[in-house]
């Protein structure tokens, strides 16, 4: 009985006993659940617009940043740096379409898939060559990132927010809307749209396929820059950040494949429910819930949902 | 340009110049040969009806004359370039548009955006203005708009311009293909099966906006089409295919007479 008790009865007995823990708690996950949501998003974009499930994704975070850095600790200024990495972004971008997609397209999805560790593996090697192995700390006050935290009174108690989170949350949102409209409203977005829904209609229009592949991957490397500067900043910038990317998977589950809103809702849902986990239910297992009550809730979420929060089917490839 | 009515059951021909010219082309996919050895032209201008059994080859041709497939033999020449290995997006760029024989349409964008994909080529403000959202861009967006909207006024599909077209009936999707196409004022339009799986009156409004449009726009159509009365109606010249082979070339009359025509059609039930 006691078990069932600080299983179903106790966590939310404190909930309520606590509001202002439980806010606190919240808005904690919300923060995380928002840089998985981030991570989330640079694999829908890629995979949207050309069917390769991007295993990358999550070390283009740490290249991004590691980038950033390792340019400033070479004596560029802290912008300057910033403006180089968006450019190696897109350089990478561009190598990855020459060099990877051209030559594979028509490949089965494998092919890619397998592809993207190549690609995982050379930004390990490369970056560590160039910038070295060891840990970085992230350019926050070059960047006017502020620091510190207030504390809010609320519920009877008191809320402590993070400056840097509060912007880190700011600043994606803007270009989650940036993103939005620059997909429903311009030319390229729609371009971006037609490939996902018909490879061979958009060819048939005249998109050109290589051109669309260098703008999402280039996207998806500027949303991989935003989330390894505000994680690089929550704790250092190196590869060990990678593990991170292991929690898009159960986002991805969660969000569908292909759904842009999808990934950030799933994100917010996997962050909220982990640190809710941890904070609630955490002590009676002994702690260490971060590292799996993701994909206990997607494998839930799977039983009843198996194609996603707004799940669309898979993509066709020509 | 061509009188109305013409000879008894098709037009008459329109003695325009090549437009394209399609040589001795063959494709394979490994063992099936789906055309060999093809030769026909399409002039400025007319309406030259692809016809043939099922099975014999005619989206195969699309396919190639758009870039989609390269044949393994054989050239195309467009507007008196030869172009050996075309792809699509050089196909657009040159002035060939088409539709799919099974819809191929953006489901999830408006019949709007449809249409406006249509102008891609056409549309060419840069990436950093269309990041903005502003001058160039806004300007270039509000223009192409505006062609849109006579393309959507010319197919009468006002009502649905915001419908999500996967929600669409299937009559509509095919207007709004067309539409797509048109939107990139082609010089050289390929219609595979426009009329698939039509009404009586649905059949009669498209075979409407395909002569229209070659009326009004000048623009030259190979049309694909299994309905022999469409076809006789609509087309300048007929090719047939049967098996991947030409089998016949000539006027709708020419063909109605052809023994082989006839044999190759009798041959599969239908
Ligand atoms: N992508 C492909 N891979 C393999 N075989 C193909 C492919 N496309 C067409 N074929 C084969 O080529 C032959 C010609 O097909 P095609 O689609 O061109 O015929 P069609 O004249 O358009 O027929 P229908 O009237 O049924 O549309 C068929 O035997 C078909 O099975
Ligand atoms: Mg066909």
């Amino acid at each position: 009985m006691d078990i069932l008790y600080s299983i179903f009865i106790d966590p939310f007995a404190q909930m309520i006993g606590a509001p202002d823990l439980l806010v606190q708690t919240l808005w904690d996950g919300l923060v995380g659940g928002m840089l998985y949501a981030l991570i989330a998003l640079g694999f829908v974009l890629i995979f949207k617009a050309s069917g390769v499930f991007n295993f990358a994704q999550g070390i283009m975070v740490v290249f991004a940043g590691l980038t950033l850095v390792g340019l400033y600790e070479a004596g560029v200024p802290a912008f300057i740096a910033l403006a180089l990495a968006i450019a190696v972004m897109y350089g990478l971008a561009f190598a990855v379409e020459r060099v990877v997609l051209r030559p594979l397209v028509n490949q089965p999805d494998i092919i890619l898939f397998m592809a993207t560790f190549g690609i995982t593996y050379f930004l390990i090697g490369f970056g560590e060559f160039v910038f070295g192995g060891d840990p970085k700390v992230m350019i926050t006050d070059d960047l006017y990132l502020p620091k510190g935290s207030f504390n809010v009174k609320m519920l009877g108690g008191i809320v402590n927010f993070q400056r840097l989170d509060i912007v880190a949350v700011v600043v994606a949102s803007i270009m989650v809307a940036a993103l939005a409209v620059f997909f429903s409203k311009t030319r390229i977005g729609r371009a971006l749209r037609a490939v996902a829904d018909s490879h061979s209609a958009a060819l048939s229009v005249g998109i050109s396929l290589e051109q669309i592949w260098v703008i999402v991957w280039f996207a998806a490397g500027l949303v991989a820059l935003v989330t390894g500067i505000f994680w690089g900043a929550r704790s250092n910038v190196s590869f060990a950040l990678e593990v991170i990317a292991l929690k898009a998977l159960p986002v991805l589950i969660l969000g569908g494949f292909t759904s842009i809103p999808g990934a950030i809702v799933g994100g917010l849902i996997i962050g909220v429910g982990e640190k809710l986990a941890e904070f609630y239910w955490g002590p009676l297992v002994g702690g260490g819930t971060d590292a799996w009550f993701a994909y206990v809730i997607a494998l839930v979420f799977l039983l009843f949902r198996p194609q996603g929060l707004f799940g669309e089917k898979i993509i066709e490839r020509v | 340009m061509r009188a109305p009515g013409g000879s008894q059951g098709g037009r008459e021909a329109v003695a325009g110049d090549i437009l394209l010219s399609v040589e001795d082309v063959s494709l394979s996919f490994g063992g099936v040969k789906a055309v060999s050895g093809v030769s026909f032209d399409i002039r400025k201008g007319e309406i030259r009806a692809i016809i043939g059994p099922n099975g014999a080859g005619k989206t195969s041709m699309l396919n190639v004359i758009n870039g989609f497939y390269h044949p393994q033999q054989g050239r195309i020449t467009f507007k008196g370039e030869a172009r050996p290995r075309m792809r699509p997006h050089d196909a657009a760029h040159g002035g060939i548009a088409r539709t799919f024989q099974n819809v191929a349409l953006f489901r999830g964008m408006s019949a709007l955006d449809n249409i406006m994909a249509g102008r891609t080529l056409k549309m060419n403000a840069n990436f950093f203005w269309q990041m903005l959202r502003y001058g160039p861009a806004m300007r270039e967006e509000v223009e192409h708009r505006h062609k849109v909207e006579e393309i959507i006024d010319f197919l009468k599909i006002q009502e649905i311009r915001r419908t999500p077209v996967g929600r669409l009936p299937y009559g509509l999707q095919k207007r709004v293909e067309l539409g797509r196409a048109l939107a990139m004022e082609p010089e050289l339009l390929l219609l595979d099966e426009p009329m698939a799986g039509m009404n009586l009156e649905e059949k009669e409004d498209m075979s409407r906006y395909i002569l229209d449009m070659n009326d009004y726009f000048g623009t030259t159509v190979a049309l694909i089409e299994h309905d022999m009365g469409v076809v006789m109606d609509l087309s300048d010249r007929v090719v047939v295919l049967d098996h991947g082979i030409k089998i016949a070339d000539g006027t709708p009359d020419e063909i109605k007479g052809n023994q082989a025509v006839i044999d190759a059609y009798l041959g599969v039930a239908h």
